[in-house]
């Protein structure tokens, strides 16, 4: 990954000199491990701050809703998703953008390397090839990254960017045998009772923090419904039922929208797999209307067009 | 979608139905209510997605 890193720094100097872009949005490396934050660099002379490794896994399309200056982002598969679909939502413009595009064989699930390695307090973790390397005190351990991807990155069929303006390395190879909705199915074959009772449970330790909305790249209105209070669109204490309503409205605004980029669960303090709202919207999107979020520029989402042939066996 | 998302979470299904009826349909609004009420009545008082008023005393 030294290499991608390597490459993303000489593409934003080269940028910020020309001044073909005025800011240059990446990630550099946190001060705790696997802990990769958003930067935004304005001079040439600071891209040595920039990174890239298995721990890129906050969204940076957070940064652009808005923008009006010019802008080089990084963008690996999920992410340039994002880019393509705030631009079909009118949150940037594309001439604005210079997309640095990065081939991703996947985002590191940090916690899985904590617990694989546990008690122990981690001080680095280190891209090598296929494998990383997890050091503490008088500890070293290779582990392989196949075996701690995320459970989105793990389903991934879209590794490569699918928009750019300039590409760090050559596409890697895209996954072809992935079930992405495995888990969706196994869901929908129970009882609306078990459904009840695993949704109400997987929710159960949310205490309401909103970082999954944050962290969102779709989560971009100037006020959330959350956090109206004329009208009050959801109480807003951890009563069960309250949460769940929190949960299900956010994953439905995200309906036809969501790229599976693992953000709001990367974020999530108490490790809810709130991936579960949003994929079941995705399966049926794509059941529906044959459609993955982001994938073209020409094409409107399914639910802002009318088309007479739109399913509608719901309606009696 | 948003049927297909509840029904997913565990809301029983037939709980939420949708229709389009004109207003000059008045014979389709008597069915699809009638057919609502039976079909919810069947179902029973709803408990999921139900907020308590808190047990006070």
């Amino acid at each position: 990954m030294r290499e991608y890193t390597e490459k993303i720094r000489e593409i934003a100097k080269k940028l910020l000199e020309s001044k073909r872009v005025d800011v240059f949005i990446g990630y550099r490396k946190g001060t705790v491990a696997m802990m990769n934050e958003p930067v935004l660099i304005r001079e040439p002379e600071k891209v040595g701050l920039l990174h890239w490794d298995s721990h890129c896994g906050l969204n940076l399309c957070n940064y652009l809703t808005k923008r009006t200056e010019k802008i080089g982002i990084v963008a690996n598969g999920c992410n340039s998703r994002n880019i393509v679909t705030h631009i079909l939502e009118n949150q940037i413009k594309r001439e604005q953008l210079y997309v640095v595009g990065i081939p991703c064989t996947g985002v590191i699930d940090h916690r899985g390397v904590q617990r694989a390695v546990q008690p122990r307090e981690i001080e680095d973790v280190e891209d090598e090839g296929d494998a990383f390397v997890v050091r503490a005190k008088d500890f070293r351990e290779t582990f392989k990254k196949k075996d701690f991807l995320r459970t989105n990155c793990a389903v991934c069929g879209h590794r490569n960017p699918v928009l750019f303006d300039e590409m760090v390395a050559e596409p890697v190879e895209e996954e072809k045998e992935v079930r992405p909705y495995h888990d969706v199915e196994s869901i929908e074959k129970m009882s609306s009772e078990k459904k009840w009772a695993f949704f109400t449970q997987l929710i159960s330790k949310c205490i309401r923090c909103y970082a999954c909305r944050n962290a969102c790249p779709l989560c971009y209105c100037p006020t959330c419904f959350v956090d109206e209070s004329k009208p009050q669109w959801v109480g807003k204490s951890t009563d069960p039922t309250d949460t769940m309503t929190f949960h299900f409205l956010r994953a439905y605004h995200c309906a036809g929208r969501c790229t599976d980029c693992g953000a709001c669960e990367r974020v999530c303090p108490v490790g809810i797999s709130m991936r579960q709202f949003t994929k079941k919207l995705n399966k049926d999107a794509e059941a529906y209307f044959g459609w993955e979020a982001g994938l073209r520029l020409e094409e409107r989402p399914p639910l802002d067009v009318y088309r007479p042939d739109d399913y509608n066996d719901f309606v009696r | 979608m948003l049927k297909g998302l509840l029904e997913h979470i565990g809301l029983e299904p037939g709980r939420l139905q949708f229709s389009w009826i004109s207003s000059a349909e008045a014979t389709k609004f008597v069915e699809v209510a009638q057919g609502v009420a039976k079909e919810v009545n069947a179902l029973g008082p709803a408990t999921r997605l139900v907020k308590r008023r808190a047990e006070v005393g």
